[in-house]
């Protein structure tokens, strides 16, 4: 059977789905952060069954693309039995997804999560009756500390086997009237097949005049088309509004009734965490907490990290000379021994140091809810780029990993606003090029010049949004973004994320890094790296870089650490000062964090943004590298 | 008589009147709660005429200041 969690962003369904699946699924406090659907399969009473994570959605109106594909799944019609996850603080308003997805006649099972948070907030929901409204079992959770959510997988799978079909509830009597008719009209045409939708739905949807819906069969039936348009002017008239505000004030309307009938408010609880948007969200002390949460972050990470790193290098450095001891250094089989050992000690010295603090952190960060308050506080001067607050969300997220980040980028509405996103993306240094600042800038240099790039790249990024919303004049939608509240990261939940995110790079990079390294220790061997490094040598002589540099610049398109990595490889001594000055290791580094993304990265733009702006967004980096690279090697 | 909604004063309970936007943003802030006839109340906007913060059903929502121009509120007492 297949079970699909569906809900509003932000109610706990990955946190669901992490239960059955082990940790697969990123969860975090800010709205629409799953934007494609995961899948798992687990045993469920002896049986297998298969659970999607659907992107969060505020309605099954298609206006952005997580929502799109949402309802794409739930359409195609081989789901057994949908779980609507509702936060339970919040009933109110998430009834009006649980009023559309009755809607679809699919067996339903509804999971009112975080229901101690809404205790808190003195929400006390009537569950029997609010079954009992509805139609389907309605079962309480605590997702975040594991509670019921066995009971609701048994209930689900109950539910699916039974094919049980909750009620559809009526609106208005005039409103129903206009459904009716248009519901016969849609009969008569036989149309619903196409879409696999009950009638009422489609008529519902073309009445909110869905884009998605209307387009359609815009082209194909012109006369059931004139028909729609005549029972949306019905409602039009005699409701003084548009016909979509219509259906969407009677869904509101309705929920609310049945919000009111179930609830009975007491007093809530208040706690000291509800006071700390009085400083997070001041517009004076907010940008102060904002500078200095990042200034420790990042102060955090280089402390932790150099205190690795250094013992950790040393160990790997002294087993070379004992390596050759036993092997003569001029063998193939040494060459391929101290790749290995090499790429063995990037990953553990140098990577792992770094990457560990910034990603808890990063998780921590997100669990509380941080994010959003910085769309708040970001807001008007993203503005000045031609984008929006949600914007800064793939921003932070792209200090991790670009690709998540630029999967983000979903949740801004426009397509132009997307684009000029993603590209910005790309140019924000993730964990792997912080690992080039850190271990090569602020361990050489100072930690003041690692600043001094960070804040660099913050300009260049301003500087290169104000060009590409010169380009693409139009004005941004504007920011409808919920604020949820804090929620007390638990240090469990923030580890497995860590270790989920951590994962991508010791399967993944880890041994490509291995590889890397034997193959260029191999291209030494054999003296092929002179060749290559003189078809960079353009490049490198431009920006004054030592000739060896240049074979490390194409593994840095495969993975950014790489490419410091195979440097330390290429001057043959991890101390990187004696070989290269100051100003060439800026400058190599400056170069290494604008010149054209990762190979994954420039794969997930292709699929978001398509390939002809990949290119462009791959030329215009590269262009951007080599200027600014050129211009540190001559005034640093 | 009523106002836009970026005009409201801080603290100030209203009431949406009409939303003055198409389809899309119309729909967009009927997911968030907010329909005609709903009451709101603005809890802080950002500086440098930034977004402002509301509350609607027990909920936050940030507005930039666009948005909240195509809000049309009365004021309720």
């Amino acid at each position: 059977m297949r079970i699909a969690l569906m809900g509003q962003p932000n109610s706990g369904k990955s946190t669901i789905f992490n239960h059955v699946a082990g940790y697969k699924a990123v969860t975090s406090n800010f709205p629409g952060k799953t934007v494609k659907y995961e899948l798992t399969k687990f045993n469920l009473l002896g049986r297998t069954v298969e659970l999607a994570d659907l992107p969060g959605t505020y309605s099954l109106t298609s206006f952005d693309l997580a929502e799109l594909e949402t309802r794409k799944y739930l359409l195609k019609g081989n789901v057994g039995v949908v779980i609507n996850v509702i936060d339970a603080s919040l009933l109110g308003r998430s009834l009006e997804l649980t009023l559309q997805l009755l809607e679809l006649k699919l067996p339903m099972v509804i999971c009112l999560n975080m229901i101690d948070e809404a205790e808190r907030k003195g929400i006390k929901i009537d569950i029997e009756k609010l079954s009992k409204i509805l139609g389907v079992p309605v079962v309480q959770a605590i997702a975040l500390k594991g509670k019921g959510v066995k009971e609701l997988f048994s209930i689900a799978y109950k539910t699916g086997e039974e094919k049980r079909i909750g009620q559809t509830l009526n609106f208005s009597k005039d409103v129903e009237e206009v459904i009716t008719q248009l519901s016969t009209q849609i009969k008569k045409k036989q149309i619903t097949q196409e879409f696999n939708v009950p009638v009422r739905f489609l008529a519902l949807k073309y009445l909110e005049n869905d884009s998605y819906f209307m387009e359609n069969y815009k082209k194909k039936n012109n006369d059931l088309f004139k028909e729609t348009v005549h029972f949306q002017n019905i409602l039009k008239e005699t409701h003084g509004r548009q016909s979509d505000v219509v259906i969407s004030s009677e869904r509101h309307h309705l929920s609310m009734n049945i919000y009111e009938s179930v609830v009975s408010l007491t007093k809530p609880h208040t706690s000291l965490i509800d006071y700390l948007d009085n400083i997070l969200m001041h517009p004076f002390l907010g940008y102060i907490s904002l500078g200095l949460i990042f200034y420790l972050f990042f102060n955090l990470i280089f402390s932790v990290g150099k205190i690795v790193e250094e013992p950790l290098l040393d160990y790997f450095y002294r087993l070379i000379p004992l390596i050759e001891k036993s092997i003569d250094s001029g063998t193939l089989l040494f060459s391929i021994i101290s790749g290995i050992i090499q790429g063995l000690a990037g990953g553990i010295a140098i990577v792992l140091p770094y990457l560990f603090p910034f990603l808890f952190g990063l998780a921590i960060l997100e669990d509380l809810g941080y994010l959003p308050r910085i769309a708040f506080l970001l807001d008007a001067f993203l503005h000045k780029i031609g984008l929006h607050g949600k914007a800064i969300i793939p921003f932070i997220l792209g200090y991790g990993c670009t690709v998540p980040a630029i999967m983000a980028t979903r949740i801004l509405e426009s397509e132009r606003d997307r684009f000029i996103a993603s590209v910005l993306t790309t140019m924000i240094p993730c964990a792997a090029r912080m690992i080039i600042i850190f271990a090569l800038v602020a361990f050489y240099i100072s930690p003041q010049a690692a600043l001094a790039i960070y804040i660099l790249n913050i300009i260049v990024i301003i500087i290169s949004g104000k060009i590409l919303s010169r380009l693409l004049p139009e004005i941004t939608p504007g920011m409808i973004l919920e604020i949820p509240a804090y929620h007390i990261p638990s240090i469990k939940v923030a580890l497995a994320k860590t270790w989920l995110r951590m994962k991508e790079f010791i399967f993944v990079a880890w041994p490509l890094l291995i590889v890397g390294s034997t193959i260029l220790s191999l291209l030494k061997y054999y003296k092929t790296d002179i060749l290559i490094n003189n078809l960079f040598s353009p490049l490198t002589s431009l920006l004054g870089l030592p000739l060896v540099v240049g074979t490390t610049l194409i593994f840095g398109v495969l993975r950014k650490e790489l490419s410091m990595l195979m440097l330390i490889q290429a001057i043959g001594t991890s101390n990187v000062a004696a070989v290269m000055s100051a100003t060439q290791i800026m400058t190599f580094t400056i170069f290494v964090i604008f010149y054209v993304p990762c190979v994954a990265t420039i794969a997930v733009l292709w699929k978001e943004i398509g390939s002809k702006r990949t290119l462009f967004a791959v030329a215009f980096t590269f262009v951007l590298a080599v200027i600014l690279a050129t211009i540190t090697r001559f005034i640093y | 008589m009523t106002i836009t909604l970026d005009l409201a004063k801080k603290s100030q309970k209203v009431k949406v009147a009409d939303i003055s936007g198409g389809w899309g943003i119309r729909q967009r802030l009927g997911c968030l709660g907010i329909h005609p006839g709903d009451i709101i109340t603005v809890k802080r906007s950002a500086i440098m005429r930034g977004p402002i913060l509301i509350s609607v059903h027990g909920n936050q929502v940030a507005l930039g200041r666009g948005v909240a121009r195509k809000i049309i509120v009365e004021a309720v007492e």
